[in-house]
C-alpha cells in the first residue's frame, strides 16, 4: 500500500466552480484564462475577473498570452484582457464562428460555415472551401493557414494571390496542426484517427487504432513526439525523423482507470513531461523519460475537456465539461 | 489495488512499451501509421462493409472488454435513452407544411425548450437565439461503406448546443423537403459524442394530403420520408374530399403500416404527440402491430363538420382497398416457435450486413429459446441493436415478430432466413 506522508499533488491543486462546461484554457500574462460554455470568460491564478464575452456557447479560443480571444456561436469574436477588458473584433451576425486561429503580427483567422476568414495587418480576406471548415492552423513560418474540411485540408497563403493547394484525403477532417518544424500537417478525423501529410511530397500518414475521436494532441516540448488523446492511454506518435510516424508505432503512456479514456492532453513547454485528463475527471502527470505518473486531480465522473500549460510551464489549468476548473502551480 | 483509486497519490513508474493490439482496446485493429494512397486503405472485408464488430460498428468505442456482454447482444449502435437530451427529426416534402409546424413548435406554450436545427433561416418567424442554421453536408464514413453516411454539420452543431446543456429540454431537426432522413438518423448512432450525449426520439414527416400521391411517384425522396416515419402528419386535409383522403393514407399504409398518422389542417397537431415519443427507445417497443387505428386529431368542431357533410363511412369495417407499392414495402414476419439466439443473431447481422442499403427500419420483438425475457432489437440501415427489454408477463403470447420496412426487399427469402432461426 501507499505510505501516507508522501507529497501529494493533489493537495496542492486549487479548484473552483467555472459555471457551465470549460470549453478551453489559456493564459493571459500570469493568470488562467478559462472559457466557458455559456460565454463566459474568467481569468484566475494572479488576477481574478468574469465577464459575459459570449450569449451562446464559447466554441473555439486562442490566447497570445496578453488576451483571450473567444469566437461565439452569436457570430462574434472577442478579445479579454487580464483585468477583464473585452474588445469585439468580429461581428458577423448569426452565424457560428466555429474556429479561431492566431497567427503572427496579431494575424486573426476564423471561420464561419465554408468561409475561412484571415484578418492581418494590411488587410482582411477569406477564402471558401469545399464544406464547413473542420478547423483551422497557422504555420509557424510564413504567413501560410491550414483550412481543414472534407476530404482534406487547404495550405492558404491570405497574403499573395497564389492558388490555394489542396491536400486530399477522403474523409471528414477535423482539428488541424502544424508540427513545430513545419514539415508535416496532422488533422484530427471524424472516424478515430489521425491523418497527415509530408508537405515537402504530401506523402499520406494514417494513423489509426483509437477507440474514440481524437480531439486533442499537441507537440511535446523537443518537438519529437505528438501526443494524442482518444485510447485508454495518451498515445505519442514519433515526429523526428524525416518520414515522422511512417511505418512506427506509437508510445503509450499513463493508462486511465477502467474503461476510462484520455480526453485531453496537454505537452509541458519546457520538460518532457505532459499533463493528460481522462473521461473520468482525472488528470495526471507523465514524466516521459520513464513513463512516472503523479496524480494532480481525483477522479470525479466529469470528462476534463480543457488543459493547458503557462508557456514558462509554472501554471497547469484544467476544466471538465461539468465546470469544475483547477490550478496546478508547480 | 490501483493507486488511484486507493486515495492516495503515488509515483508509479511504468516500462516503457510500445503500443500492441492487445494492450491498446478491445478492438484488434493494431496501432498502426500506414503509408497510403489517396482513398481508405481498405482490407476488402471492410469494403463490403461486412458487419462486423471491428469495421462498422454504430459507436467507435471499444465493446466492453471487462465486462462480458451477455449472450445475445448485439451492440452496434447503443440507442440508450436514460438522461440523453431528445432529438426529433422532421421531414417532409417541399411545401407540405414543415416549417408551419415549426413555427407552431416554437411559439407555443407547451414549457419545453427547444433547439431547432434549420435548413433555411428565413423560413422561421421565429427569434430564438437556439434556432441553428444548417447546411446539410452528408459526409461518408471511411470505412468504405456506402450506406454509414452521417450529417457532418449534425455533428458540428450538435457538439456547440451540448456546450450549453440544460438551457434547451429537446432538439427538433428540420431537413430539407429533398433530403433522405438516413443520414439524419445515423448521426445518432455512429458520432460517439452525438450519440452518448443525445438521443434519437422520433422522425416526425409532414405530408400533403393533395399532392403526396404523386409525390410517391416522381420523389424517391418523398417515399424515403414516408417509409422512414415513426409519425406522419398527413396535412392539408381541408384540400381534399374524404375519399381522396382515405386513399392517400392507404397509398402510406402501402409503404409504412407501423407509423401513426394524424390529420391535420394547418400541422393542428398536439405537440405533445409528437415529441418525447421515444420511437428509437428499446425499452419502448410495446407493440408492433400495424397502425389500423385511425388517429383523429381534429377539435370537436372538425369532427361535427366530418359528420355533417354527408359523407358515407362506407369505408369503415371490412372491403379497404389495398394498394401495394412496387418499390417500398413492408415486410411482417411472425413466428410462435421460439428462437434460437446463435441462429438468429448471426442472420440478422447478415441480413443488415448484406440488404443494409435497403432497409429503412426493421423492428422486432423476439422469444428466444428458455429465456424468461423478451427480447427486443431495432435497425436503420446497417445500424442494428438490441437488448434484453423485460420478462414476459404471465399469459402473454410468447411470439417472435419481425417487421421490415425496405425498398425491394426479398420477402420469400427473408422470410425462409427468419422461420429457419427457430430453436
Amino acid at each position: 500500500m501507499v505510505s501516507v506522508d508522501r507529497p501529494s499533488l493533489t493537495e496542492k491543486l486549487v479548484s473552483f466552480e467555472a459555471g457551465s462546461q470549460v470549453v478551453a484554457a489559456h493564459f493571459v500574462r500570469e493568470s488562467a484564462a478559462f472559457a466557458t460554455g455559456e460565454g463566459e470568460v474568467l481569468i484566475a491564478g494572479e488576477s481574478e475577473a468574469r465577464v459575459k464575452a459570449h450569449k451562446g456557447a464559447i466554441l473555439s479560443s486562442a490566447g497570445d498570452g496578453e488576451r483571450i480571444f473567444t469566437a461565439g456561436d452569436d457570430g462574434r469574436i472577442v478579445a479579454v484582457d487580464i483585468e477583464g477588458e473585452q474588445e469585439t473584433l468580429v461581428d458577423i451576425g448569426n452565424k457560428w464562428i466555429d474556429n479561431l486561429a492566431l497567427g503572427p503580427d496579431g494575424a486573426l483567422a476564423w471561420s464561419a460555415g465554408k468561409t475561412a476568414f484571415v484578418r492581418g495587418k494590411k488587410a482582411e480576406r477569406s477564402l471558401e472551401v469545399v464544406s464547413t471548415v473542420g478547423g483551422l492552423a497557422f504555420a509557424p513560418k510564413g504567413f501560410r493557414l491550414a483550412i481543414a474540411h472534407y476530404n482534406g485540408a487547404t495550405l492558404w497563403f491570405p497574403n499573395t494571390d497564389a492558388a490555394p493547394e489542396t491536400l486530399e484525403w477522403k474523409g471528414s477532417h477535423l482539428g488541424v496542426m502544424f508540427s513545430p518544424d513545419g514539415r508535416f500537417l496532422v488533422t484530427t478525423m471524424q472516424e478515430p484517427a489521425l491523418h497527415g501529410w509530408r508537405l515537402s511530397d504530401g506523402q499520406h500518414m494514417r494513423m489509426s487504432g483509437y477507440p474514440s475521436r481524437v480531439r486533442s494532441m499537441g507537440f511535446t516540448a523537443d518537438e519529437k513526439w505528438l501526443a494524442t488523446s482518444g485510447a485508454q492511454e495518451a498515445i505519442l506518435w514519433p515526429f523526428a525523423t524525416r518520414d515522422g510516424p511512417m511505418g512506427k508505432q506509437p508510445l503509450m503512456f499513463a493508462p486511465g482507470l477502467k474503461d476510462q479514456k484520455v480526453t485531453a492532453v496537454a505537452c509541458h513547454p519546457k520538460q518532457a513531461m505532459l499533463a493528460a485528463g481522462y473521461s473520468d475527471g482525472m488528470v495526471l502527470l507523465v514524466r516521459l523519460a520513464d513513463g512516472a505518473e503523479v496524480l494532480v486531480r481525483r477522479p470525479d465522473g466529469s470528462p476534463v475537456t480543457a488543459l493547458a500549460w503557462r508557456g514558462d510551464g509554472g501554471l497547469l489549468a484544467m476544466g471538465t465539461e461539468e465546470g469544475k476548473a483547477a490550478l496546478l502551480a508547480l | 489495488m490501483d493507486h488511484r483509486n486507493s486515495g492516495l497519490p503515488e509515483l508509479r513508474i511504468l516500462k516503457l512499451k510500445s503500443a500492441t493490439a492487445d494492450l491498446i482496446v478491445s478492438q484488434r485493429q493494431p496501432f498502426a501509421s500506414l503509408m497510403g494512397r489517396c482513398g481508405p486503405v481498405m482490407t476488402e472485408k471492410e469494403e463490403r462493409c461486412h458487419f462486423s464488430r471491428e469495421t462498422c460498428r454504430g459507436t467507435p468505442y471499444p465493446l466492453n472488454q471487462t465486462r462480458p456482454d451477455p449472450p445475445g447482444r448485439v451492440y452496434f449502435g447503443r440507442f440508450r435513452m436514460s438522461d440523453k437530451i431528445p432529438v426529433t427529426v422532421l421531414t417532409g416534402y417541399l411545401g407540405a407544411g414543415k416549417t408551419t409546424l415549426l413555427n407552431r413548435i416554437l411559439s407555443e406554450p407547451h414549457g419545453k425548450k427547444y433547439a431547432v436545427i434549420v435548413n433555411e433561416f428565413g423560413e422561421i418567424g421565429i427569434d430564438n437565439e437556439l434556432v441553428v442554421g444548417a447546411d446539410e453536408e452528408v459526409f461518408e464514413m471511411n470505412n468504405g461503406c456506402v450506406c454509414c453516411t452521417v450529417r457532418g454539420d449534425l455533428i458540428r452543431i450538435i457538439d456547440g448546443l451540448l456546450k450549453r446543456k440544460g438551457q434547451f429540454d429537446g432538439i427538433l431537426v428540420e431537413t430539407t423537403g429533398l433530403a433522405d432522413p438516413a443520414p439524419v438518423a445515423q448521426t445518432f448512432f455512429m458520432d460517439e459524442n452525438v450519440g452518448a450525449k443525445t438521443a434519437l426520439d422520433a422522425v416526425v414527416t409532414v405530408a400533403d394530403a393533395k399532392w403526396l400521391k404523386d409525390r410517391l411517384k416522381d420523389a424517391p425522396e418523398a417515399k424515403n420520408q414516408i417509409g422512414f416515419a415513426d409519425i406522419i402528419l398527413l396535412n392539408k386535409t381541408d384540400l381534399v374530399s374524404a375519399e381522396e383522403l382515405k386513399d392517400v393514407e392507404l397509398r402510406i399504409r402501402a409503404i409504412n403500416p407501423y407509423a401513426k398518422i394524424y390529420r391535420t389542417r394547418r400541422c393542428d397537431v398536439e405537440i405533445k404527440s409528437l415529441l418525447g415519443q421515444g420511437a428509437f427507445d428499446l425499452q419502448r417497443i410495446l407493440e408492433i402491430e400495424p397502425s389500423f387505428l385511425e388517429k383523429d386529431e381534429h377539435d370537436g368542431h372538425d369532427h361535427h363538420h366530418d359528420h355533417g357533410d354527408g359523407h358515407h363511412h362506407h369505408h369503415h369495417g371490412g372491403g379497404l382497398k389495398h394498394y401495394h407499392d412496387e418499390e417500398m414495402q413492408s415486410i411482417s414476419l411472425k413466428t410462435e416457435k421460439p428462437l434460437d439466439p446463435e441462429k438468429f443473431l448471426p442472420w440478422v447481422n447478415e441480413l443488415s450486413a448484406n440488404e443494409g442499403p435497403k432497409i429503412l427500419r426493421l423492428k422486432g420483438i423476439l422469444s428466444f429459446k428458455d429465456d424468461p425475457q423478451r427480447f427486443v432489437i431495432q435497425g436503420v440501415h446497417m445500424v442494428l441493436d438490441g437488448d434484453h427489454q423485460r420478462e414476459w408477463k404471465e399469459g402473454e403470447k410468447r411470439d417472435s415478430r419481425l417487421v421490415l420496412i425496405g425498398r425491394d426487399l426479398d420477402q420469400k427469402k427473408i422470410e425462409e432466413g427468419f422461420l429457419a432461426c427457430a430453436a
